[in-house]
């Protein structure tokens, strides 16, 4: 091989490089289960297929969406299409799902949209197509491009976090670091502002001390913690977390500066680790959502409409509770028993 | 003319040492961020940013060794993540920590070891080796951890997390000093040994390697066994830095890697560069992370700092390379 090739190929991988991530979010999976059966138009018996896309397969909180979709498929004797975008964020990879669930004939598309607007046109296509589209767990931007959505009311979850925290801080002026999502995504919106909500706080409130853009992911909020911990020291007395990940990191590095017995840690998610996290102590507390139960009533509305054709509509919050074993007054919750029973995974 | 004269001989230097810019780029970056906050310059935030750089920097040391030969690996964190639940499954699951770590140290090593052998054997080209060894290895994490977190026991398997305090104050973690440990290693065996050389040869000439005597084949498998070992390492170290096994962590862990790799000198033509660049490019993108943060800056800033800075590090080596 000559030099000039040798370039030439170096140049090629080099560019290839710098598509990685567009690359890996073209591409989709497809999981298919239930008995093979096909499409049928509206208002007839028999099976049906309904679709279902995740904004990932491996995040547990989808799984059990997944699961509990195929069982409750099942249990109707239909068949469910699981297909899912590649990564959180992964807009294109949900587009080109939605376009080949359509392709295949299925009855209703059940959707978490990974960017709530991102997915408008492929949803209208499905819609012109004669299919249900129902969103799960995240609403789309307008919530009406949607025939229904059947989720947790995010900015609810905040709201129950940010008044037990308060409830916890008595008089003491909280001082609080974010660990925030990402910024195109309005389930980190909602949550965060449900929380200043829930503590009493303005949107811009000067008591926000730091925040990070974490991406949910555990690492990424360590590491943004220790850094903001190096800026504003010891001062900080509450962690607000997108989910029990970045809770995680967050506590990681507070336990690391020999500072996480004074900050109160507050999370949401409702996870199976999330769960034990509160039992150890190491968050105060957590908000509880229920996968579950979107998965079963989103089906059972696409069998609905397939049956009588008769459409879900509007929001139907599927419930957030808050689990925590030190209990406040005035404020409904949980304890980490019952939570490790009804957690998802 | 004169001052034509002196570029000339400056792209000479940089060309012989291509850690010098990267060196360059490391010291303005501290002296910057010393001077414009306040908490960026002490020896806390300094321990800090090297043991957040401990996990990514020991990924770029195997890809800088897959680099070296012109190749690369878009798997190696994906890798390194399976490792983590393996560790932690195997213990969990009764096995002695010890024995769970040789165990994910040899998975890692085959692994790698498989990419290496596609990539010699069926003569792919490495970027789609380990593009498809990339979703594989994603793929049978996620099967093998059924999507769950696991909280790693206290122990052996987070023992890389323990500290020493140097002078009662200076903190080192056993994981930086396993993963300097590891950098030594092969910055020794890089460029002291036979094996080193042959390395270099593969990746710079490999006409001309052949034509030596090398075994370019053997020497390319054995560069990703070795990246592979050095992999498993880094997923010892991961559960020292966060004791839990995320099946979703590091998900960026390669492009991060190659990140370090690329600003530290090393050319993605391969056959140039090493290991003491990765050090520097390493630490360049932590400390960016850290000191942005502390001047208040967004991440989506920070994120564009480290990209701008990718850029720059390539075509800077583009610049030495025409003349030298």
């Amino acid at each position: 091989m000559n030099r000039l090739t040798t370039k030439r190929r170096a140049a090629f991988v080099l560019a290839l490089v710098s598509t990685a991530g567009l690359t890996l979010g073209a591409c989709t999976t497809t999981k298919q289960s239930g008995p093979g059966a096909v499409g049928n138009s509206a208002g007839s018996k028999g099976p049906i297929k309904i679709g279902l896309v995740t904004k990932t397969d491996s995040n547990p909180y989808f799984v059990k969406l997944r699961e509990s979709a195929k069982a409750e498929a099942a249990k109707h004797g239909d068949t469910l299409v699981a297909l899912a975008g590649k990564f959180d964020g992964d807009n294109a990879g949900q587009v080109s799902a939605i376009e080949n669930l359509v392709q295949q004939g299925v009855k209703g598309i059940l959707i978490t949209p990974s960017n709530s607007s991102g997915v408008l046109g492929a949803i209208k296509k499905a819609q012109d197509a004669g299919v249900v589209v129902i969103a799960l767990d995240t609403a789309t931007t307008p919530a009406d491009a949607v025939a229904a959505t059947y989720a947790t009311d995010n900015e609810q979850a905040g709201k129950l976090l940010g008044q037990y925290v308060k409830a916890r801080m008595g008089s003491t002026k909280p001082q609080i670091v974010a660990m925030d999502l990402d910024p195109s995504a309005s389930v980190g919106i909602q949550r965060h502002n449900g929380f200043l909500e829930g503590m009493g706080l303005p949107l811009k409130t000067p008591d926000i001390i730091g925040s990070a853009l974490t991406q949910g992911d555990q690492t990424k909020a360590q590491q943004a913690m220790e850094n903001l911990l190096q800026r504003v020291g010891g001062q900080v007395n509450v962690v607000y977390n997108i989910n029990e990940p970045a809770a995680r990191g967050a506590y990681q590095a507070l336990k690391e500066k020999g500072i996480a017995n004074k900050v109160l840690v507050g999370a949401i998610d409702g996870g199976c680790q999330g769960v034990q996290n509160v039992k150890d102590g190491e968050f105060v507390a957590t908000v509880m959502q229920f996968p579950k139960k979107m998965a079963e009533d989103g089906v059972n509305a696409v069998v609905e409409y397939a049956k009588t054709g008769k459409k879900p509509s509007g929001f139907i919050d599927t419930g957030a509770t808050l689990i925590t074993d030190k209990p406040v007054p005035g404020l409904a919750s949980k304890d980490t028993t019952w939570g490790a029973a009804n957690c998802w995974g | 003319m004169h001052r034509g004269r002196r570029g000339e001989s400056a792209r000479r230097l940089f060309a012989r040492n291509p850690v010098l810019g990267p060196t360059a780029a490391l010291v303005l970056a501290i002296v910057f961020f010393s001077l414009s906050t306040s908490t960026f310059f002490n020896i806390d935030n300094f321990s800090l940013i090297v043991q957040q750089s401990v996990v990514i920097g020991t990924l770029a040391l195997g890809q800088t060794l897959i680099i070296l030969t012109a190749g690369i690996d878009l798997a190696n964190a994906a890798i390194a993540v399976f490792g983590t639940l393996l560790l932690t499954r195997l213990t969990l699951g009764g096995l002695p920590s010890a024995m769970a770590i040789v165990a994910g140290l040899v998975a890692c090593t085959i692994a790698a070891t498989v990419s290496g052998l596609l990539v010699t054997r069926i003569k792919l080209p490495p970027f789609i080796v380990t593009l498809g060894m990339l979703a594989v290895m994603t793929a049978v994490t996620n099967l093998y951890s059924t999507g769950t977190t696991f909280a790693v026991p206290n122990g052996t398997l987070t023992w890389l997390g323990n500290s020493l305090y140097l002078f009662g104050r200076v903190q080192f973690t056993m994981g930086m000093l396993l993963a300097a440990l590891l950098f030594v290693v092969m910055w020794f065996v890089l460029s002291k040994t036979g094996w080193g050389r042959h390395v270099y040869a593969v990746g710079n000439e490999p006409e001309a390697a052949r034509l030596t005597g090398i075994h370019i084949d053997r020497t390319l498998v054995s560069v990703y066994a070795v990246a592979g070992l050095i992999y498993g390492f880094a997923a010892w170290m991961a559960l020292g830095r966060t004791p839990t096994a995320d099946p979703n962590a590091y998900q960026t862990g390669n492009l991060d890697s190659i990140t370090a790799v690329v600003i530290g000198g090393t050319s993605l033509f391969g056959g140039r560069g090493g290991v003491v660049g990765t050090v520097v490019g390493a630490l360049i993108v932590a400390i960016l992370r850290s000191g942005l943060t502390q001047m208040g800056i967004d991440s989506n800033y920070q994120n564009l700092a480290t990209g701008v800075l990718v850029i720059a590090a390539v075509a800077f080596d583009q610049a030495t390379r025409r003349r030298a």
